[in-house]
Order: C-alpha cells, then sequence, then structure tokens
C-alpha cells in the first residue's frame, strides 16, 4: 500500500491462544487483532499453525487456553454455526463446496443465516417464502455479476475447474454479507491471471464492501500487494506482527523463511 | 419441434424458479393429474388397485419420505420398514381408540407420532455417519418390529398377535375395512401422496432443502456458512419419518387391511425403499415417484408378459427380476448416482437444444 489506510476499532482480538492435539502443539500463546476495514494476512511456513487460527476463530476448534473477542465482546465456545451468525464467514483451504448444488444454490445457502420463514411458510411456498427467496437471489444475483460467473449461475459446481471453484467459494462466503471475511489460501494451485482476478475481488470487497478481511496467503508478493498488516507464525509462535515492509524485514522472518534452525 | 426450452425465456426470478419451468413440463405434469383425479376413478377395478395403483402410491409416500432423509440430508437410513410399522401401528391404535376419529385425520396423526420417534432415532447422526449411522438405523429397525410383536398392547392383545384395519368411512364410503370399494381407497391415497409431494418439492427448494443439501455435500462448511446441524438433521428424520409413518398407515389402513409386523414391515423394506429412490434418483422428487413406479410395476409387468404370456415358471420369474434388479442397483450406483430421473433430465436437456446441440 502506497498510501497508509486509517482503520477503525479492533473487530475481532486474539488474545494468549494456545492450542495442542494430544501431544502436538499447533499454537502457543498467539495474540493479535484485526482492525476494522484492514485486510489482514496470516503468513507463515507449512505447519505453522495458520489453518489452526482460522479454526480457533470460526468455532472449529477451541483453544485449550487463551480469548476470543469480536466486536468487544469476549467469546464463549461458539459453534462454528453461532460464529457464522454473528457475522464471520470464511473459505477453505482445501475448496469446500456443496459438490451437488449449482452455484446459485451454493450462494443461495451462504445467505442461510439471513433467510427467517418458518416451516409452515415454506411448505405452502407461495407467500412469504417465494418473497424472501426472490428478495434473496436478487442479492445473490449482484455477487453473481461482481464475481462474473453469470454463464455458471446453474452448473452443478462439481463439474467446474478448480479456479472456477475457489471463484464460487468466495462467492458463497460473500453472500453471507458478513463483517469478517477469512480466507484460507484462496490463490493456492492458480495460475497468475487468475492469481490476478481472485487479488482484485479481494481488494474489491474490502473497498466497497467495507468487508474486513483476514487471508492467508503463501505467494509474499501477493502478501505484500495486497495486506496492510501481517502476522508471522512459525511453529505455532507469533514471529512478528507489522506492516509488510516491516515484517519483510525483519530478521527472524527472514531466517524463517530460510529454514535457518531456531534457538 | 414440441420439447424446447430455447426461446423459453425467463424474465423474473419468480418465473425462473417455478416448479416446471419448462412450459412442456407444466402441461405434462398437468395432464397426468388430471387423468389421475377425473378419469382413472371411472377406469379402476379392483386388480389396478390392489396389484398396481395402490401400491404405487404407498411406495412413493415412503420413497419421497427417504429420499428427503437420504437424497436430500445424505443420512442413510435401514430402518424405512421399522418406521412404516409405527405409522400402521400408531394408526391402528388411533383408530380403535377413538373410532369417530376421521381417516385423513388419523393419518396425519400416526405420521405425527412416527416423526416423534424418527427424531429420536436420528439422535445418532449427530455423532456418527455414512456406514454406521446405517447400522444404528438398522437397530432401529429390528428393535421397532421386535417391540410390536413382544408387547401386547400395540395389537390389543389380540390373540393371533395381528392387526386388523377397522371400517372407517368419509362421507358415507368406506375407505378401510374389507367393503371399501376402489376408487375411494385409491383417491384417498392419491390426495395423500399428491398433497405432500408437493409440499416436499417446496421445502426441498427453499432453506430448509438447500439446509439439507449443504449437510449431505460438506458439513464443514454447511456449519461454517451457519446451518445448524442439529436442526437440519433432526428435522430431516422428522419430515422423512412423518411421510414414511403417512406411508405406512395407508399400507396398512387402506391397502393391507389386516398385518403382521415381521412379515408386513420386516427389513426387506427398508431395502425396497432404498432400491426405488437409487434407482429413481436420490435427491429428486420426480425420481421418487419414478422408483416407486420401476419396483411395483416392473415385476407386475415381468409377471404377466413372462409368466402369464410366455408360460414361464413363476419361480424362475421371480428370479429373473430379482437379478435385474440386482443389476440395475449396481449400475446406478456406480454410473449414475442420479438415477432414471437424471436419465430423463440429460435426456431433456438433449431433446431441448435439438437440432443444435451448441
Ligand atoms: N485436527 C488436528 N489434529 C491434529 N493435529 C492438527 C490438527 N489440525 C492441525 N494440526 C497440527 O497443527 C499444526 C498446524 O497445522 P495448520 O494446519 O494450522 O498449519 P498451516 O500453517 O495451515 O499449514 P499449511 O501451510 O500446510 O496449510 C500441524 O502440525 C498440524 O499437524
Ligand atoms: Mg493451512
Amino acid at each position: 500500500m502506497m498510501m497508509q489506510r486509517q482503520f477503525g476499532e479492533a473487530m475481532l482480538e486474539v488474545k494468549n491462544i494456545s492450542l495442542s492435539f494430544g501431544g502436538v502443539k499447533a499454537l502457543t500463546d498467539i495474540s493479535f487483532d484485526i482492525l476494522e476495514g484492514e485486510i489482514r494476512a496470516i503468513i507463515g511456513p507449512n505447519g505453522a499453525g495458520k489453518s489452526s487460527v482460522l479454526n480457533v476463530i470460526s468455532g472449529f476448534y477451541h483453544p485449550q487456553e487463551g480469548e476470543v473477542w469480536f466486536r468487544g465482546k469476549k467469546r464463549m465456545g461458539l459453534k462454528p454455526h453461532e460464529v457464522a451468525k454473528q457475522g464471520i464467514a470464511r473459505t477453505f483451504q482445501n475448496i469446500a463446496l456443496f459438490k451437488g448444488m449449482s452455484t446459485l444454490d451454493n450462494l443461495m445457502t451462504g445467505r442461510i443465516t439471513h433467510m427467517k420463514t418458518n416451516l409452515f411458510w415454506q411448505m405452502l411456498w407461495k407467500g412469504p417464502a417465494e418473497r424472501e427467496e426472490i428478495e434473496h437471489r436478487e442479492k445473490v444475483e449482484r455477487i453473481i455479476d461482481f464475481l462474473e460467473i453469470q454463464s455458471i449461475r446453474k452448473t452443478p459446481v462439481g463439474r467446474l475447474p478448480y479456479g472456477l471453484q475457489k471463484r464460487v467459494e468466495l462467492g458463497r462466503a460473500l453472500a453471507a454479507d458478513s463483517k469478517l471475511l477469512l480466507l484460507d489460501e484462496p490463490m493456492a494451485g492458480m495460475n497468475l491471471e487468475e492469481k490476478e482476478d481472485m487479488s482484485r475481488f479481494i481488494l474489491d470487497v474490502n473497498d466497497e464492501f467495507g468487508t474486513t478481511i483476514a487471508l492467508i496467503e503463501h505467494d509474499m508478493g501477493v502478501v505484500m500487494d495486497l495486506s496492510d498488516r501481517v502476522v508471522v507464525l512459525d511453529y505455532g509462535r507469533k514471529l512478528a506482527d507489522g506492516t509488510p515492509d516491516a515484517v519483510r524485514s525483519d530478521q527472524s522472518v527472514i531466517d524463517a523463511y530460510l529454514g535457518v534452525s531456531h534457538d | 419441434m414440441f420439447y424446447r426450452e430455447s426461446g423459453d425465456f425467463k424474465t423474473s426470478y419468480a418465473a425462473d424458479q417455478q416448479t416446471f419451468p419448462i412450459r412442456f413440463d407444466r402441461w405434462a405434469i398437468g395432464l397426468v393429474c388430471a387423468f389421475a383425479f377425473l378419469v382413472m376413478p371411472f377406469l379402476i377395478n379392483d386388480y389396478w388397485e390392489k396389484s398396481v395403483l395402490l401400491p404405487f402410491l404407498v411406495w412413493a409416500m415412503a420413497a419421497l419420505g427417504l429420499n428427503i432423509l437420504t437424497g436430500y440430508c445424505g443420512q442413510v437410513s435401514l430402518g424405512t420398514g421399522g418406521f412404516m410399522a409405527v405409522g400402521a401401528y400408531a394408526s391402528y391404535k388411533l383408530t380403535t381408540s377413538f373410532p369417530e376419529l376421521n381417516l385423513f385425520i388419523v393419518i396425519l396423526l400416526s405420521g405425527g407420532v412416527t416423526a416423534t420417534v424418527g427424531i429420536l432415532f436420528g439422535l445418532p447422526s449427530l455423532r456418527i455417519k455414512g456406514f454406521y449411522l446405517a447400522v444404528a438405523t438398522l437397530a432401529a429397525q429390528f428393535f421397532l418390529v421386535w417391540l410390536f410383536n413382544k408387547v401386547p398392547w400395540f395389537y390389543n392383545y389380540s390373540a393371533s398377535g395381528m392387526i386388523t384395519a377397522p371400517e372407517r368411512t368419509m362421507l358415507g364410503i368406506a375407505i378401510s375395512g374389507p367393503n371399501s370399494p376402489p376408487w375411494a381407497t385409491y383417491l384417498f391415497c392419491l390426495v395423500i401422496v399428491v398433497f405432500f409431494a408437493v409440499i416436499a418439492k417446496n421445502l426441498t427448494r427453499g432453506r430448509i432443502g438447500r439446509s439439507w443439501m449443504a449437510i449431505r455435500d460438506m458439513d464443514i462448511a454447511a456449519e461454517i456458512i451457519g446451518v445448524a446441524p442439529l436442526k437440519a438433521k433432526l428435522s430431516a428424520f422428522a419430515i422423512s419419518s412423518f411421510y414414511i409413518g403417512v406411508s405406512g398407515a395407508m399400507f396398512f389402513m387402506v391397502y393391507l387391511g389386516a398385518a403382521e409386523p415381521t412379515e408386513a414391515f420386516g427389513i426387506d423394506k427398508s431395502f425396497l425403499v432404498l432400491f426405488m429412490i437409487i434407482i429413481g434418483g436420490l435427491g429428486s422428487i420426480f425420481g421418487s415417484f419414478v422408483g416407486a413406479a420401476f419396483m411395483t410395476l416392473m415385476p407386475v409387468l415381468f409377471k404377466n408378459i413372462m409368466v402369464g404370456g410366455l408360460g414361464w415358471p413363476t419361480d424362475l420369474v421371480s428370479h429373473i427380476i430379482f437379478m435385474l434388479i440386482g443389476g440395475l442397483i449396481m449400475f446406478f450406483l456406480i454410473v449414475e448416482p442420479h438415477g432414471l430421473a437424471q436419465l430423463w433430465r440429460v435426456t431433456k436437456e438433449k431433446l431441448r437444444l435439438w437440432p443444435f446441440p451448441h
């Protein structure tokens, strides 16, 4: 970023998180915050614990120690679907689309926390259920236009090529209209052109919808271009935290990426 | 060219998401319904009622139910026979305890009772999946049949251990019992099945249906997008069991008239319905009907042709039917998990754009 952007308060704070699986320590005393409106990158070598951090935030893992604060409130052991209701959406490192459903239905499912009509009206369809469906369809169509996936609207997503699947998965997360968007390696396995498209979408989402974004990415070029601040993990510990420039010139980060041994 | 979608453009989302988006389909389904409601009651006789139409309707209802659970929500169940028994015994207890109760109400309440039992047996699905869940539902199947054999209260302490449907009338016409005319039993079941098929279609195309399919396709992603697995799975179990209970109640009250649990609601029934939805199409309302039609009509047709027409021995023919079904199941599981409904859809897609494939 050329210009220093201004951000609001901390939207999400992770405080002294430690997480282990049996004997394996995945995270040790991790603390960082995500400010309202920023793009926050989480980087680190393979197995550093990046995905584990997202899994803690989205409620899949419950850390043995530490706290997660969202919009000024401490969160107590929420389940993933409750986290979704609070306004946090995400994508997965390995695509996790609903393979048997069309692009449209995948995105419509993204709006599920906003859909309210009860069982009775759903059975009847005519009336509130149909009206709600149309109202949400309009929102979803806007995302379809935004992501330029009009032509695959009715295609079962299982048939789509990898790059498009990644895009549909982003679309499903966007459809949730969340405050905070967590992206786990949104560009992994993409070619240069697809990466550029995806980068543009991420910037536009942040810019136009004002969505706060936390993303994991291995491509340093992308990270430097997109993110406002970067947190670096290695072996489950936080190595560095700051602007891309500061992080890039941090000696411990350079060592970690060059594979210099610890201690 | 009569069958086409090109030139049939949708100008609103409402038009785009209607039940039968293609005009030809709407006409076809309208004609079939008109025939079923207005013409068939005048043509029906005892043979058609007992060998073709009632079994078709009863099994279509059960297939709709299992398809909601297995086809839409991805939870495999081998307890269909047991749940049908719950519906049957509930209808028996209700009609004998409350002789004045309208038969429609009896059938609906029986569905409600089965839904409750279904939720109970659906609880393990919150912890276990796939093969292990199938085994748990198998346990439900055997437990329920055992229960209805074992506890005399369920069969009103009758000496034979059987249950017999008493005669019940609607508008003065017998619907259950030996004196019920074929057209009346047929219409009674037809109304129920068509009504609940429409409801199933509505449920599966909106929010609730998507929450089921999301759980089926990728449960962690479903959770992260806001689907509560508990609600989605248990609602699928409840609604599916409701349908299967209604089917069991119709099976016993209207079709069989008398039943003994091991015979009428055994594990073979669980497999029969499972085969129907596999052959007809998992996750398809239309497929439930196709599967039920196929599995009830095909044996009748083969018997008529091979035994009646060609004079082959009956047991040979039933072996042939058995092998044919086995082969078809394997074919569909391997080649086309969406069943006959999908083959039909693909054919339609080809037809629709014919003669220009692009
Ligand atoms: N469910 C789990 N059970 C056991 N160990 C786990 C589990 N999830 C993560 N781990 C362990 O925690 C550590 C961190 O894993 P994590 O997936 O968070 O790494 P990552 O930084 O996302 O790596 P990558 O770049 O390869 O995606 C690894 O050692 C991993 O084996
Ligand atoms: Mg990872």
